[in-house]
């Protein structure tokens, strides 16, 4: 299956198969499919299958060569297990570590987890045979780019192949990726059989089938000045990629073109090697290794602070990209959109001091004192973050006043799970066109309703999709004006338009409404209804008797298609903060208080936007405390199911003060940037910090997320035996 | 090679009949139908949601016998002679919403919605068992930890559950 997104420093992609052919690469790799009446017969038929398995070498741990390779698969010979090796520089490293006074070298490690959606994925095809027509209901995130892929793959016309997303469970990136083997089986069948052909993953077989993320090794290296100033970063670090690797090396570059954060650092080399395991494929999962990269840098500026007996803020404040000077490019960088990193607008020393004082910085060492004279241990952590949001390529939107029911009609290619897209892009359209917000419909998700386009990811739909709506709203707006113009006999720059209605500015009547003008900019022969008399050719209201009906150059109705293709990557930002509890007894840490600042630019909608933040906090808290995926040493998942693989509850997530700090980007007409991956990038980074802080007395220190309560008792335990700590 | 196959009751049925939001319905059934499926696949009412079917994610919460219960958990034919309400018996005749389902709506207390149908009967037997809006955080966070939500970080769903007792049982008062 294909290579989604292509590399040249990954020489020979290996992806899977549909179904698993001479050797099996992982456990949920899939080996048989069967189809029956019902899921009950299904699953009954599926234990008949008997496979025979050679048992072969497998690797688990993330590590390179030692006599640890891979089998070569029949997707190629694969020499080691290093599917890429790539490496970035900005600057010059090298003369800035010798230039440095400090240098302090770091590993960290970011364990597996996994987006865990609350729908599984589904996937459902029927076939017409007699018109050879493909439809897909399916759970992809990715429609668009799903058609085209069936389309070859099947030796179909595009039109003839349709696919559509209803609204779905839940994403969060896991279900960008295509072709999950069923979605080119389940079709298959159902054009085999000629029947409609459904497969709805169980709980069990989605956490190993569908894709993980996140485990990352740095070794990490920062050379500092006596001020803490950094002069320069290096990180060589393994990115887990599982058994297949068909969404390239986004997770990694991504980690890799983040690790400066939002830190001036002028050098920086990065190298990345992308290892093969025998675990399930690796690929997108909200954040996208910017938690990873979040968690090096930021446990780095608390190094540097203690390493120099500075204030940790302080060190952070130092670095910080000052705001007049952005743009702020990284020369040599590369980020996930094929163009160079660069910081188009921020804030971030407000944003940082604004955090510090919501959760009571100033006077939380006497906090702190006090609580451990009571034998409580209490800790702050912080963490500043940056994303780049709203990629491209591009996306579209047709924005339509339907004539009959005088509603307006958005459509747009990419696909939604939850985001509240019809929600906001209904805002935008509205206030573009000047209707009510109820009567915008939207469509995602249906390629028969909108063709062009990419799908949803990268924080990008608001910022992508939601500009080319504006766009072709904007665009229908002038339209409308240009067409009441002629019907109230007025000049089109004394109109406006508001509740759906066309007046001239300052008096509400007379009026037109869109669905007159929709119908009016339509030159009908027939006399439907009372509203289409008025658009006959003997009706006094049809004006323009000159010319054809239709003049040169316009055309019916008020419609407009637009489409909106970023110049790169918009930069949000944001600084979370919490003070930490650590029970001594139990080992559990509890969020005491939770602080935090977020600028995603200008906001379509306030509440939906916090939504983002706060769901993206509940999954940086699982993956700061609870989300680990385990194997043992053959392979096989320990903890797949949501008893022993922990989603945080209601209990175990903090409410937050939220402050949202308006920052417009440049790039884009409504000055907006993506806030859906924010809220989970600092916590893990800004727990482990607090922790840290909590426990520093004991003389634990944790280089790694989640920590777990098992693994925090191994730490502190082996710093009271400090002949243990080799063994921790 | 050895024998992989597992002895299950694939064959026997029995004939139940269950009431489900006030229709009886007598089916004839697999002894090993689960409930969930039952609802979904036998009656069409898909409104509960299947997530984990092992208990934990309370995605398919309905109510058995005046009680939130997991449908994932219960045979269909432990249901015989029970009454089954799901969430499509919150909203009335006429459209109008449950208050557990208006305020959820009004406080943004849904994403992608899977989650939600388990909320909404967790969140109702709640509210109709205490009988107030002098609610806590803390109170309303136990009230749903039997529910997972992956998107919304619980905070609206919180503020939803304060809304709807507010509307059900009128203001707190100020603690």
């Amino acid at each position: 299956m294909p290579v989604l997104i292509p590399h040249p420093a990954m020489p020979d992609p290996r992806t899977q198969r549909p179904l698993a052919r001479g050797e099996v690469f992982h456990v949920g790799q899939p080996v048989a499919f069967v189809v029956a009446e019902s899921r009950y017969a299904a699953e009954d038929a599926a234990e008949l299958v008997d496979v025979d398995y050679e048992p072969l070498d497998v690797v688990v741990d993330l590590g390179v060569g030692g006599g640890r390779r891979l089998a070569a698969g029949p997707g190629g010979d694969t020499k080691d297990n290093v599917a890429c090796d790539f490496t970035q520089v900005c600057g010059d490293l090298d003369a800035a570590s010798a230039a440095a006074l400090h240098v302090l070298r770091r590993r960290f490690v970011v364990e597996r987890s996994a987006a865990s959606p609350m729908e599984t994925r589904g996937t459902l095809a029927e076939w017409d045979a007699r018109r050879r027509e493909l439809t897909l209901w399916d759970s992809t995130q990715a429609a668009i780019s799903i058609r085209g892929g069936l389309a070859s793959l099947f030796a179909l016309p595009e039109n003839k192949v349709r696919v559509v997303t209803p609204d779905t469970g839940g994403g969060f990136g896991q279900k960008v990726v295509f072709f999950y083997p069923d979605e080119v089986l389940v079709p298959f069948a159902a054009m085999a059989l000629g029947r409609p052909v459904k497969f709805v993953e169980d709980r069990a077989e989605h956490f190993v089938a569908a894709n993980h993320e996140r485990k990352q090794i740095h070794d990490a290296e920062v050379a500092f000045d006596d001020d803490g100033v950094v002069h320069g970063l290096r990180s060589d670090f393994l990115h887990d990629t599982g058994a297949f690797i068909p969404y390239g090396i986004a997770v990694a570059q991504v980690a890799s073109t983040s690790l400066a954060g939002p830190y001036l650092i002028p050098n920086m080399w990065v190298r990345l090697r992308a290892v093969y395991t025998h675990t399930t494929t690796v690929t997108p999962y909200r954040g996208c290794g910017r938690p990873q990269a979040c968690f090096v840098i930021e446990q780095l500026m608390d190094a540097i602070a203690q390493e120099l007996g500075l204030d940790r803020m302080e060190v952070r404040r130092r670095n910080l990209i000052p705001a007049d000077q952005f743009p702020y490019t990284r020369d040599g960088l590369v980020f996930a959109d094929g163009l160079p990193v660069t910081l188009d607008s921020g804030n971030y020393h407000e944003a940082l001091d604004k955090v510090l004082s919501a959760i009571g910085y100033e006077d939380f060492a006497a906090e702190q004192q006090r609580a451990r004279a009571e034998g409580r241990h209490l800790g702050l952590g912080l963490a500043c973050y940056v994303e780049g949001t709203g990629l491209g390529p591009y996306e579209g939107a047709h924005v339509q006043v339907q004539s009959v029911s005088g509603k307006v009609l958005v459509a747009t290619g990419l696909t939604t799970q939850g985001q509240s897209h019809k929600t906001t892009f209904a805002q935008i359209a509205a206030d573009q066109l000047g209707v009510d917000v109820e009567d915008v419909e939207v469509i995602t998700g249906d390629t028969d309703a909108f063709e062009w386009g990419v799908a949803t990811f990268a924080s990008r739909a608001a910022v992508v999709s939601g500009s080319a709506i504006g766009r072709a709203a904007a665009a229908v707006r002038e339209k409308a004006i240009a067409m009441a113009a002629n019907m109230l006999e007025a000049a089109p720059e004394d109109l406006d338009i508001e509740h759906g209605r066309v007046f001239v500015r300052g008096s509400a009547e007379p009026y037109v409404t869109l669905k007159q003008v929709a119908t009016a900019a339509n030159p009908l022969r027939y006399a439907f209804d009372e509203d289409a008399q008025a658009a006959t050719q003997f009706a006094p209201a049809f004006k323009d008797i000159s010319g054809p009906p239709l003049p040169e150059g316009r055309e019916p109705g008020l419609e407009a298609v637009a489409y909106y293709s970023p110049p790169h990557a918009t930069w949000a930002s944001g600084v979370h903060a919490a003070v930490v509890e650590v029970d001594l007894d139990t080992l559990a840490v509890r969020y005491v208080r939770y602080a935090l600042i977020h600028d995603c630019g200008n906001m379509i909608n306030p509440r939906v936007v916090e939504g983002q933040v706060m769901g993206g906090i509940a999954q940086g808290v699982g993956g700061a405390l609870y989300e680990k995926l385990e194997y043992d040493d053959q392979g096989q998942l320990r903890n797949a199911s949501f008893m022993d693989f922990l989603v945080p509850y209601a209990t175990e997530v903090p409410r937050p003060t939220i402050d949202h700090m308006e920052t417009p980007s440049p790039l884009n007409p409504l000055g907006m940037k993506g806030v859906g991956e924010a809220g989970t990038i600092p916590v893990a980074s800004l727990t482990i910090s607090a922790v840290n802080d909590a426990l520093a007395p004991l003389g634990v220190h944790v280089d790694e997320a989640p920590l777990s309560p098992d693994r925090l008792f191994q730490l502190v335990q082996a710093a009271s035996e400090p002949d243990a700590a080799a063994t921790a | 090679m050895t024998d992989t196959t597992i002895s299950h009751d694939t064959d026997t049925v029995r004939a139940i009949a269950v009431t489900v939001n006030g229709t009886r319905h007598e089916r004839t059934v697999p002894v090993r139908m689960l409930l969930s499926d039952f609802l979904r696949h036998e009656l069409g009412l898909t409104g509960t949601h299947v997530g984990c079917e092992h208990g934990v994610c309370g995605c398919c919460t309905v109510n058995i016998d005046g009680r939130p219960a997991r449908s994932c958990l219960a045979l269909a034919v432990q249901c015989d002679g029970a009454e089954v309400r799901t969430v499509e018996s919150l909203e009335s005749d006429d459209g109008t919403l449950h208050p557990v389902q208006a305020a959820f709506r009004e406080c943004h207390g849904l994403q992608c919605g899977f989650c939600t149908p388990g909320f909404l009967m967790t969140v109702t037997a709640f509210l109709d068992e205490v009988q107030t809006a002098s609610l806590d955080e803390e109170e309303i966070r136990e009230a749903i930890s039997g529910n997972l939500c992956r998107c919304t970080g619980y905070m609206h769903i919180v503020d939803s559950v304060r809304k709807a007792a507010e509307t059900m049982y009128g203001t707190a008062k100020e603690a």
